[in-house]
C-alpha cells in the first residue's frame, strides 16, 4: 500500500522568521524584540512575552503532548503565536506571565529549580498535575491541541496527507490498498 | 431563474432554513408552482469553496452562534459553548453530513408499543406508519440518488471499510456493507461520481454528494418560483389576532430587520433554532410561545446515542482516505430486548483527520496515554455508533433566562441526561466495536466518548394527539393551521438510524400536503 514519507521537512532553519540567531536568550540592540534560541532545536523572536516565558511553554507544550518524533521546532510553533496574541490582549498576557511564573514557583518548591530546568519528563508532569484545574493549565491545553496537531508539517510525520481534493482526491491514489487483511 | 419577492407579498411560503427539510420543501413546492422564500441564516457558500482542511472548514461553515449546555452529558463539559456539530450556510446540514441514507424499520414507529413504558422516557408512537411513508422514501432515494436503491451500485469500499467488513465477518455478522448513500457511484442527476476526497463533513467539493445547496435549491431557483435569502436570521414569527401566522421578523447581516409576510410559515432551522424561534416568538396571545399549548416545545431533544470505537493496527490502514462514512454494519439495529436495552444501533465507519482526531480522541486529555494513542494515527481504523436514544421530556431545549444574541432574541440552552437505556446501548456498542477491530488484530482500542450533536431530534415532536406534541402527522402546528415544521424537530422517536433520509421523505410529504391544502383554500 502506498505510505507517507515521514522524515521531517521542517528545519531548523526554515523554521527561523529573522537570520542570525544567536545562542542563548538575547535582547537585539535597541528594540523590544528578542530571539530567543535555547539550545539551538529552535529559536523565535519574543515582543510580548518574557522570553524565559516562551521556553517554559514550549516545554510544557511538549510535557502535554509529547511525541520523541517531533523536534522542539513543533513545539515551538504551536506556542509562538501567544506572543502577539498577548501584546493584543493583556488578559492573556497577564494569564501567560502568572501561570508561567506559578509553574516554576511550583517547580522550585520541588525540585528548588525553575520548570524547565528539571531533566525528567515524569518530574515536570509531577509538577503540571498540581496545575491542572487552574484556568492557565485549560487555557495552554486546550490551545496547543489545537496549534501543535494543526501543522501541515505534523501531518506528515503522522501519516496524514491533508488536502486531497487538488490532486483528485484518492481515488487513484489508494483508498482501497489495504495489503494485509487475511479476508477482506 | 431565481425568484425574487417582494417583503408585503403575503402570498409565499415563507421557510426557516434551507438544509434537508427546508431545502427540500422549498423546492418541491416550487416545483408545483408555489411561490417560496427560504430564509437561511449563513451565507451562501458554493461548493468550490469548501476548504479540505478541518478547522479552516470548521470556521467556514458551522454554526458558531453562541449556545450554552447543562445536563450531565460529556459534551457540557468538554464543549461548553458548542452542544452541536451542524452548519450555518445554504444547504444547512447537507453540507456537513456522511450521506448515509437509511429508512426507519416498521417498530420504530411504534416504539410505546414494542418497548412499553420505560420509566423516564417520554415514548410515543410516530402518528405516521412505515407503509405511510415508504413511497416517500422511495421518492427521496430516487431523488438523493442513493447506493443500493434505484439500480444505482454502491460504492467501493475503502480502507477503513475494509477493516470494519473483516472484523463483521470474523464475528459472524451477517448484514454489512458499504453504506446507503447519498453519494453518486457514477455519473447521475447532472453530478460526478465520488473522488474519494475523504472530506465529507467539510463540504463535497466535486458535488458528488447530495446536498440541497447542489441539488433541491438550484433546481427550485431554476423553477423562477423560489427565492433563497441568505445571511437572514429569523428572529420571531408574527400572527394576527385569529392566531394565525402572517410572517416572519429577520435580521440580515449589517443588522438591519425586515419583515416578510406570508402565507404559510414553516420552520426548519434544526432541532436547537426551530424550538427556540417557536419559544421567542411568544406574544400575548401565545405567552409559551408559538404552537405550545401542549408544552411540549424544545422538549424531548434527541441527539443519538453515540460514540466511537477507534483501533490500532500493527500495519498502516489510512483510514482518512475516501468517503468518511464508507460502510456500515446493520446486524445490531434489530429489536432484542436480550440485550438489555431498548432499540438498536448501527455501527459506522468513521474517520477524522489529524487534527479534529487530537481535539475529539478524547478530549481534555494529555500525557503520554493519550499522544501514544495519536501516534497510532494512520494505523488506525474507526466505526461511530449511531443507536436510538431515549426521549425525555426534562432534555430540552430552553431559552436562556439572560444571554441575548446581537439582535436581543435570547440565545437557546441545551440540557441533556442520558436515559440509562442509552448508557446499556453505548456500553454494548463499545464492547461489540472493541470485539470486532481485535477480530481482526488491533492491539489497542478507545472508546471516544460523544462528539457534539450532528443529530439533533424530537424537540417539536409529531403527535396524534394535540396534547401529548407540537405538530400532526403532516408537520403541520397543531395550533396554528398555516404553521409547519419541516426538519428533524418533528421526530416523535430518534429511531436507530442516520435521520436525513426520513427528513427529505417527511418534506416530500409534507409539500403534497400544504399544496392540497392551498388549492383547497384550508390554509
Amino acid at each position: 500500500m502506498r505510505t507517507i514519507d515521514k522524515r521531517a521537512k521542517v528545519t531548523r532553519r526554515n523554521f527561523l522568521k529573522s537570520g542570525a540567531a544567536v545562542a542563548g536568550v538575547t535582547a537585539i540592540a535597541g528594540g523590544a524584540t528578542v530571539t530567543v534560541d535555547p539550545n539551538g532545536a529552535w529559536a523565535m523572536t519574543t515582543q510580548h512575552l518574557k522570553p524565559e516565558t516562551m521556553v517554559t511553554l514550549v516545554k510544557m507544550a511538549r510535557d502535554l503532548y509529547p511525541h520523541d518524533r517531533l523536534g522542539d521546532a513543533y513545539y515551538a510553533k504551536a506556542v509562538e503565536a501567544y506572543d502577539g496574541k498577548a501584546g493584543a490582549d493583556a488578559t492573556l498576557k497577564q494569564l501567560l506571565e502568572q501561570g508561567v511564573s506559578d509553574l516554576n514557583t511550583a517547580s522550585q518548591a520541588k525540585y528548588a529549580m525553575p520548570y524547565a530546568a528539571v531533566n525528567e519528563e515524569g518530574d515536570r508532569v509531577a509538577v503540571l498535575r498540581t496545575m491542572e484545574t487552574t484556568p492557565f493549565f485549560q487555557k495552554v491545553r486546550g490551545d496547543m491541541v489545537v496549534a501543535l496537531y494543526n501543522q501541515p508539517a505534523v501531518w506528515a510525520k503522522f501519516g496524514y496527507e491533508g488536502s486531497s481534493a487538488e490532486h483528485g482526491g484518492y481515488l487513484h491514489r489508494g483508498f482501497d490498498d489495504i495489503d494485509w487483511l487475511k479476508d477482506a | 431563474m431565481a425568484a425574487k419577492f417582494d417583503l408585503n407579498d403575503d402570498g409565499v411560503v415563507v421557510i426557516v432554513g434551507s438544509g434537508a427539510g427546508g431545502g427540500t420543501l422549498g423546492n418541491e413546492l416550487a416545483q408545483k408552482g408555489i411561490k417560496v422564500v427560504v430564509l437561511e441564516a449563513g451565507p451562501r457558500v458554493e461548493m468550490e469553496e469548501f476548504i479540505n482542511d478541518e478547522w479552516e472548514a470548521f470556521s467556514q461553515i458551522s454554526w458558531l452562534d453562541k449556545r450554552t449546555t447543562s445536563g450531565s452529558w460529556r459534551v457540557a463539559k468538554d464543549f461548553a459553548g458548542l452542544p452541536a456539530w451542524i452548519v450555518k450556510a445554504v444547504g444547512g446540514s447537507t453540507i456537513h453530513w456522511a450521506g448515509a441514507s437509511l429508512r426507519f424499520q416498521e417498530h420504530e414507529f411504534k416504539t410505546r408499543t414494542h418497548y412499553g413504558d420505560l420509566s423516564g422516557a417520554n415514548l410515543l408512537d410516530w402518528p405516521i406508519t412505515l407503509q405511510e411513508l415508504e413511497p416517500y422514501y422511495a421518492k427521496a432515494e430516487s431523488k438523493m440518488g442513493v447506493t443500493g436503491t434505484n439500480g444505482i451500485p454502491r460504492l467501493p469500499g475503502n480502507n477503513n471499510y475494509k477493516v470494519l467488513a473483516a472484523g463483521a465477518k470474523a464475528l459472524g455478522y451477517k448484514e454489512f456493507h458499504s453504506g446507503n448513500m447519498a453519494i453518486n457511484s457514477r455519473e447521475r442527476d447532472n453530478r460526478g461520481s465520488c473522488q474519494q476526497i475523504g472530506f465529507c463533513f467539510q463540504g463535497c467539493k466535486s458535488g458528488a454528494k447530495w446536498s440541497t445547496l447542489v441539488a433541491e435549491l438550484p433546481k427550485g431557483e431554476d423553477t423562477g418560483n423560489l427565492e433563497v435569502r441568505s445571511d437572514a436570521q429569523v428572529l420571531k414569527i408574527e400572527h394576527d389576532a385569529s392566531g394565525k401566522v402572517t410572517g416572519v421578523l429577520y435580521g440580515d447581516k449589517a443588522g438591519n430587520v425586515h419583515r416578510q409576510k406570508a402565507r404559510i410559515v414553516a420552520v426548519a432551522g434544526n432541532s436547537i433554532e426551530s424550538p427556540r424561534l417557536l419559544l421567542n416568538s411568544a406574544s400575548s396571545m401565545f405567552p409559551d410561545g408559538l404552537a405550545n399549548s401542549s408544552g411540549q416545545v424544545g422538549r424531548n431533544y434527541m441527539r443519538h446515542t453515540t460514540g466511537s470505537v477507534y483501533a490500532t493496527f500493527e500495519k498502516p490502514v489510512h483510514m482518512y482516505r475516501g468517503t468518511t462514512m464508507a460502510g456500515i454494519v446493520r446486524d445490531e439495529a434489530k429489536l432484542d430486548t436480550s440485550r438489555g436495552f431498548a432499540g438498536g444501533y448501527e455501527l459506522e465507519t468513521l474517520s477524522l483527520g489529524l487534527p479534529f482526531m487530537a481535539a475529539f480522541l478524547n478530549p481534555g486529555a494529555w500525557g503520554r496515554s493519550f499522544t501514544s494513542a495519536m501516534d497510532g494515527y494512520d494505523h488506525m481504523a474507526g466505526m461511530w455508533i449511531v443507536g436510538e436514544d431515549m426521549p425525555q421530556e426534562t432534555n430540552r431545549i430552553t431559552l436562556h433566562a439572560s444571554e441575548k444574541d446581537t439582535f436581543g432574541m435570547a440565545i437557546p440552552n441545551v440540557h441533556f441526561d442520558d436515559h440509562p437505556n442509552d448508557v446499556a446501548m453505548r456500553n454494548h456498542a463499545f464492547r461489540q466495536g472493541s470485539t470486532l477491530y481485535e477480530a481482526v488484530g488491533a492491539t489497542r482500542t478507545i472508546h471516544t466518548p460523544p462528539y457534539p450533536s450532528t443529530h439533533n431530534l424530537g424537540t417539536n415532536r409529531m403527535s396524534a394527539n394535540a396534547r401529548d406534541g407540537v405538530v400532526n402527522k403532516n408537520g403541520q402546528t397543531h395550533d396554528i393551521k398555516n404553521l409547519f415544521v419541516s426538519d428533524g424537530s418533528q421526530f416523535t422517536t430518534g429511531a436507530a438510524c442516520n435521520p436525513t433520509l426520513t427528513i427529505v421523505s417527511l418534506a416530500i410529504r409534507q409539500a403534497d400536503f400544504i399544496a392540497d391544502q392551498m388549492s383547497k383554500r384550508e390554509i
